[in-house]
């Protein structure tokens, strides 16, 4: 039984923010997966909640004609992780999709609540900011689209203004078109636990050169980064061993781990310069792939 | 039976769903988890509750077919969906090729994980796909034994489900 008072289940995104615009009280909710347990575990100021639930267009995944793939706010992770135009462009956000918790789990647990709630350790985060994936933030009477590198604040916090909602999340074609990526979870076990490093590599090759390189860390800092130092050295360089050591010290430069009861600071700092050289080179080499679009 | 929320109130919605074949419409109060109707009200008590925080999918049921753990599921989502326990698996008071394959291969100890175990393998039966091995060990990776009797588990699973090259 969880401590609820007020459960609002709108049936359109206008009904929905126009409810948000109304009541400052109300705290949004999709799949449950963490704010139900968050409610279990007597967390203050979410006994009224507005349930995204009900509302069919936030679920849609789809190709724009223009080549932009949007994926709505409630899509869940088994969605993602099936849907053929996500597999076919995005495999490296198929791959974060179907690392995140479990089976249930993943029916259950959407992508938008993956990233407002702001877990450093978010399995979407660090492929989402490789792929320098847009927001659209809607409210009553306003609705902007800002870089998802923008919308992390600090551990657990996001720049969601409380009458906004996160409705899509847009991947344009040029940030995707012709590149190889590659997300590796770093945990304890295999499934349904939170990442110890999350790395998610893009990049775009030609004649064993990096055209460009797009780097995502999870639990590298307290949000998840880019890391661009890193990937500011790769452009147009040859793809070798000691490049993609340099890469991975870069990283480790670009990180500022810690100590958690998961993992040491040094241990992640080793996850970081090894987990980075693994995926850039698998990235690079799935990039050379010429079935790769 | 009901707790009090911070406001005192109870808060009814009605819920109109089918389990296990049957349709059922009643009043439940929004702060009750699926798993508690389930369990509480319908009787179900096939539907386990181990962790009640959606580690351990004990407590899984199918939902429209897909797995989905009843403790960290609001009982008002259910309205207008189809629910399947473990008590709606076995047919005409014979077990489903699944359980079949579980008793077969003694892959149940304590039973305590097995309803959930055994709702996964059959929507995965059920979606008509083929299965590595590989696959099926992810795709039961959100059921916890704490007997740890795993190889037999999955050895239910793979002489159930069809093969898949790889």
């Amino acid at each position: 039984m969880f401590n609820i008072s007020v459960l609002r289940e709108p049936e359109s995104i206008e009904a929905a923010v126009e409810l948000l615009h109304g009541d400052a009280g109300l705290r949004i909710i999709a799949g449950g997966t963490d704010v139900l347990i968050r409610i279990q575990h007597g967390a203050e100021g979410w006994t009224e909640l507005l349930s995204l639930r009900r509302i069919k267009e936030l679920e849609e995944i789809s190709l724009r004609e223009d080549g932009t793939l949007v994926i709505g706010a409630t899509a869940t992770f088994a969605r993602i992780f099936q849907d053929a135009a996500i597999r076919r462009h995005l495999p490296s956000l198929a791959e974060a999709a179907v690392s995140m918790g479990g089976p249930q789990i993943r029916n259950v647990a959407t992508i938008g609540g993956n990233i407002c709630n702001g877990a450093v350790s978010g399995d979407s985060a660090s492929t989402l900011l490789a792929l320098d994936a847009l927001l659209r933030l809607e409210s009553l009477d306003a609705e902007r689209v800002i870089p998802i590198r923008e919308f992390y604040a600090g551990p657990g916090k996001v720049k969601l203004m409380p009458s906004e909602i996160l409705t899509a999340i847009l991947i344009p074609r040029d940030s995707y078109q012709g590149t190889g990526g590659h997300y590796i979870k770093f945990a304890m076990r295999k499934a349904m636990d939170i990442a110890t490093l999350g790395v998610s590599a893009l990049c775009r090759v030609r004649d064993g050169r990096f055209q460009d390189l797009r780097i995502g860390l999870g639990v590298a800092a307290p949000v998840p980064i880019r890391c661009l130092e890193a990937e500011a050295y790769a452009k147009g360089r040859e793809i070798t061993s000691a490049s993609l050591s340099a890469i991975g010290g870069l990283a480790v430069q670009a990180s500022r781990a810690r100590t958690s009861w998961r993992a040491s600071k040094d241990y992640r700092e080793h996850l970081i310069q090894v987990l980075t050289e693994r995926a850039v080179a698998e990235a690079a080499k799935r990039a050379g792939d010429p079935h790769a679009e | 039976m009901l707790n009090n929320n911070t406001a005192g109130v109870a808060t009814l919605k009605r819920l109109a769903l089918t389990v296990n074949g049957k349709p059922w419409q009643f009043e439940v109060d929004i702060r009750e988890t699926l798993l508690d109707v389930l369990r509480n009200r319908l009787q179900f008590t096939g539907v386990k509750q181990g962790c009640a925080v959606g580690e351990c999918g004990a407590c899984t049921v199918l939902i429209d077919g897909t797995p989905v753990n009843s403790c960290i599921y609001l009982a008002v989502w259910a309205d207008g969906k189809t629910v399947t326990t473990i008590e709606g698996i076995e047919r005409d008071g014979e077990l489903s090729e699944v359980q079949l394959a579980f008793v077969e291969e003694g892959a149940i100890q304590c039973g305590f994980c097995t309803p959930g175990l055994v709702l996964s393998t059959t929507a995965l039966l059920d979606s008509g796909r083929t299965f590595t091995e590989a696959e099926i060990r992810r795709e039961l990776s959100g059921h916890l034994c704490r007997c740890t009797g795993y190889q037999k588990i999955v050895d239910a699973a793979v002489r159930v489900l069809p093969p898949a090259v790889g």
